[in-house]
């Protein structure tokens, strides 16, 4: 039984990773860039549903569009003036360059709303949902509902739209789907404000679970959705979907069973089993090198 | 000019710089908020030119630095504290355990290319620091306390002066090229018979010798270690020397890791917004200067020679660039 119960906040922690993580492996994919910064704007997400919420008096459906309106233009923001310029840079050029939009946005916030937790305003009330003899938190199925709509929402935009069949093309071969017509710098800064956005949902979500922001919130759930992208094979949008849930699978099994000191090491931990044994993830393809 | 007078001119110039800073010290023109400064200096140049190896001359995208800072810091402090070895070898000890952490990370992982090496090690850098929060026999989160002071001047500088000349030889030796060559193209240089495994894996252990080096000094500074004074953040501020020194450039590292230790210092009433300044500075510099302030431009005691004859006697950079060639 207890079991179970850590089962399923497992798995609603999960889809907060995998929502993050949907946001790292679209960039990856597209741009081959670590967004390290891509914690940084899941915190302020948070934080831009925090004062939504509390200035205009908003309900949990308005403050979630607001904040992913924020995030997306934030991270549509960043892409234009800090990536752009660095694209054709080598790889190390550009993850310093996000190492520093990230200690930039965490720092910033810490200036400007001051380095204390905030209490998140309790947007949905917390009721338990009884099934079979499993006791459910509602706000459990509410971030695992919402997850799950917006995950079928994406792959259907990635599939049957057409930003997301450029934003599949741009990802195959960037200079064949320039000769198509397809204005890249236009899609890739697409591609950055979706991630954006779901990355800002999740930080709702967080804020409404457990009623707790802080400016620095971003880095370890950043890490961690990082490494769920990696465990479904990085540029894979099911592979993150699937990495995240059994990430926030691990998390809650490693707190409940082992000890909550060595939570955020177990997040390191497979991350580098998952590189050495499977570099590709478990749904990546296998790439071989090219002379 | 030959390799002999290299030497006396460089020796010859860190006694001088030595001299200078100690008499400065003996008649109390610098204080102790400056000595300290020094020391910090020091210490961050061993770790930004060991780092260095790694990440400029091998190519190999290393975030985990101050771990390996760490291991040597928490190893050397609990020899000065439980077996009370001479500060010298406690500091060896040190930084022989680093590197062995350095091989036993470094073998596996250092398969690994570009940003997925540089997650992997600022993961272990991670990793290292929860196991030491974790390890009550060092005081776990409240940190190692009690450690004596064993740092001066003097031992700094010479550990400084120590790691600079090492680096610098080895990376003008043939392994220095071969370092190099695995930077530019792995295909190429193992085409061309150098087993780039084994580079890497040297540079790596080399340079995880030196910052445990750098830890056992600042334990033996602080007298006090915790595991949060060698997170991810430390390790940034390393990288950030050397690439603003410029990637490669040992000489960049130098004046990067001063320039940098010194601004800190200087901005430590802004708190707050010095950790705004400095991401900013990382931004534009690689905007702007990606290949760091300084670039490629090495000093080099052969071209200041050359400059000081060509001013001196006409004729004397013709000679030089013979003897050289």
């Amino acid at each position: 039984m207890i079991f179970m119960q850590q089962l399923i906040n497992g798995i609603a922690l999960g889809s907060v990773y995998a929502l993050i993580a949907l946001g790292y492996t679209m960039v990856y994919g597209i741009v081959q860039l670590i967004n390290f910064a891509h914690g940084d704007i899941y915190m302020i997400g948070a934080f831009a549903a925090y004062y939504a919420a509390n200035m205009f008096n908003l309900s949990f459906v308005p403050t979630l569009l607001a904040a992913m309106v924020v995030c997306a233009l934030l991270g549509m923001t960043i892409e234009r003036l800090a990536y752009r310029p660095i694209r054709k840079a080598p790889k190390i050029t550009a993850l310093i360059t996000a190492i520093g939009i990230s200690l930039l946005l965490e720092n910033l916030v810490r200036i400007i709303i001051g380095p204390n937790p905030k209490s998140f305003p309790g947007l949905l009330t917390s009721k338990m949902v009884t099934i079979g003899n499993l006791e459910i938190d509602s706000l459990k199925l509410v971030t695992l509902g919402v997850s799950i709509g917006l995950m079928i929402l994406l792959t259907f935009i990635v599939h049957n739209t057409k930003v997301g069949k450029a934003m599949r093309a741009v990802s195959q071969d960037k200079d064949a789907a320039r000769l198509m017509g397809i204005d890249i710098d236009r899609i890739i800064s697409y591609t950055f404000g979706i991630g954006s956005a779901l990355a800002a949902v999740g930080g709702v979500l967080v804020g409404v679970l457990y009623q707790r922001i802080d400016p620095l919130m971003g880095i370890m759930p950043g890490l961690k959705a990082f490494t769920a992208a990696v465990l479904g094979g990085i540029g894979v949008i099911p592979g993150a979907m699937a990495g995240g849930v059994l990430m926030g699978i691990a998390e809650s099994l490693t707190k409940g069973f082992i000890s909550t000191k060595f939570s955020d090491a177990i997040a390191f931990s497979i991350l580098i089993i998952i590189l050495l044994f499977r570099p590709s993830g478990l749904l990546g393809k296998k790439s071989s090198e090219k002379v | 000019m030959s390799e002999k007078y290299k030497y006396l001119i460089i020796l010859v110039a860190s006694v001088i710089v030595y001299s200078i800073i100690q008499l400065l010290i003996y008649f109390g023109i610098l204080n102790d908020y400056y000595v300290q400064i020094i020391i910090f200096i020091g210490i961050n140049i061993i770790l930004a030119v060991s780092l260095n190896l790694v990440l400029g001359i091998t190519g190999q995208f290393s975030l985990g630095h101050a771990g390996f800072m760490s291991v040597g810091g928490y190893l050397s402090a609990i020899i000065s504290i439980k077996l009370g070895l001479p500060f010298p070898i406690a500091l060896i000890i040190g930084g022989i355990g680093a590197a062995i952490i350095g091989l036993v990370i470094g073998f596996p992982i250092l398969r690994l290319k570009g940003d997925y090496l540089g997650i992997t090690t600022l993961g272990f850098g991670e990793i290292i620091r929860v196991i030491f929060v974790n390890i009550d026999y060092v005081g776990g989160a409240r940190g190692l306390m009690a450690i004596p002071k064993k740092t001066t001047f003097t031992a700094t500088y010479i550990a400084t002066i120590i790691t600079v000349l090492v680096i610098v030889n080895i990376i003008r030796s043939t392994h220095g090229r071969a370092l190099k060559a695995v930077r530019e193209d792995e295909i190429a240089a193992q085409s061309m018979g150098i087993d780039i495994s084994k580079y890497k894996l040297t540079a790596f252990v080399i340079a995880s010798f030196f910052a445990g080096i750098a830890g056992g000094l600042y334990a033996h500074f602080l007298m006090y270690i915790n595991p949060q004074s060698f997170g991810f953040l430390k390790s940034i501020d390393i990288v950030m020397m050397v690439v603003i020194g410029g990637m490669g450039n040992l000489f960049g590292s130098i004046i990067a890791a001063t320039g940098i230790t010194t601004i800190l210092e200087l901005l430590r009433e802004l708190q707050d917004y010095r950790m705004i300044i400095f991401p900013i500075i990382l931004i534009l510099t690689m905007l702007y200067k990606p290949s760091g302030l300084l670039g490629s431009r090495d000093l080099s005691i052969s071209r200041l020679y050359n400059k000081i004859t060509r001013i001196f006697m006409k004729g004397g950079k013709v000679k030089d660039e013979i003897a050289n060639s």
